[in-house]
């Protein structure tokens, strides 16, 4: 909260490119993420607005973190649209995770659009540091 | 700031179909010069009222400060970066903080005591009426 803070801007909205159709008719955008590891845990924030919660899917699977959010679509009835600078969607991104992850830790929490990942890592995952001898 | 009453959905498609071009052959210099300040914004209207809906994920509600006065909206906050220990390496740095303040002209002044505004999972919808005096009446014609 420094006074010398930067000024935000917009960011373009990136598309999830299509190899398939998309039976569902919005597009789909890849969110902004931030991932850092503090300690033995790794975070994923990402900015997903105007989805609800129980609308985003999590999967872990080989090592490839998936993360989908559904919008639900609102009319604004006896409206038209005269402006536009964004456009609602759904979310999709994938990561590949390097560290082993203990799947039943993985904590979510999704607050005014952001949705925070904690990826504990397992502990063989811990231990895996091998020292090397010399020869 | 444009101005259009009530535009057909056509517009509305045209306008994206360039917004996707300029995407696809890199956005030029002056554009990137005239982009409006964040957030980004869209307006849905009719002759009774506006509604102005704002992607702003990441900010507190209390941390969202609106003023309306006549015709304009104001807009602004500040999202503060997360609150990190010292030993946290960073993967990967997309989302960005700072502060935003933007100005909305709208089509036609708001009646500041009706306005209503939610703020739900990062997406700020802003409800503004139109000055009674303001809107459109009709006029019978008489037969002389």
């Amino acid at each position: 909260m420094s006074a010398q803070a930067k000024e935000m801007e917009i960011q373009e909205q990136e598309m999830v490119p299509e190899e398939t159709e998309r039976t569902r008719e919005c597009r789909c955008f890849v969110p902004r993420a931030d991932i850092y590891e503090v300690g033995e845990n790794i975070s994923v924030v990402m900015d997903m607005p105007g989805i609800e919660e129980n609308a985003i899917e999590i999967t872990l699977e080989k090592n490839v973190l998936n993360v989908k959010g559904y919008l639900q679509v609102k009319a604004h009835s006896g409206l038209a649209q005269t402006w536009s600078e964004y456009e609602a969607g759904d979310y999709e991104r994938s990561f590949r995770i390097s560290d082993q992850i203990d799947q039943t830790k993985i904590e979510a929490v999704y607050r005014d659009g952001v949705l925070r990942l904690t990826l504990p890592k397992a502990e063989e995952a811990k231990a895996r540091k091998i020292a090397v001898k010399v020869g | 700031m444009y101005r259009r009453y009530r535009t057909p959905s056509l517009w509305h498609e045209m306008n994206r179909l360039q917004r996707d071009m300029n995407r696809l052959f890199g956005e030029n210099e002056q554009e990137r010069r005239t982009a409006p300040s964040f957030p980004a914004i869209n307006i849905w209207a009719n002759e009774e009222s506006a509604l102005v809906t704002a992607e702003i994920p990441g900010v507190a509600k209390d941390a969202l400060e609106l003023n309306v006065t006549g015709d304009t909206l104001e807009i602004s906050g500040e999202r503060a970066p997360d609150d990190l220990p010292e030993d946290a390496r960073y993967h990967r740095r997309e989302r960005t903080y700072g502060k935003f303040n933007r100005s909305i002209q709208l089509p036609y002044s708001v009646d500041v005591n009706k306005v209503k505004a939610t703020f739900k999972n990062g997406v700020l919808e802003i409800n503004l009426p139109r000055v009674e005096a303001e809107k459109p009446k009709k006029i019978a014609v008489k037969a002389m």
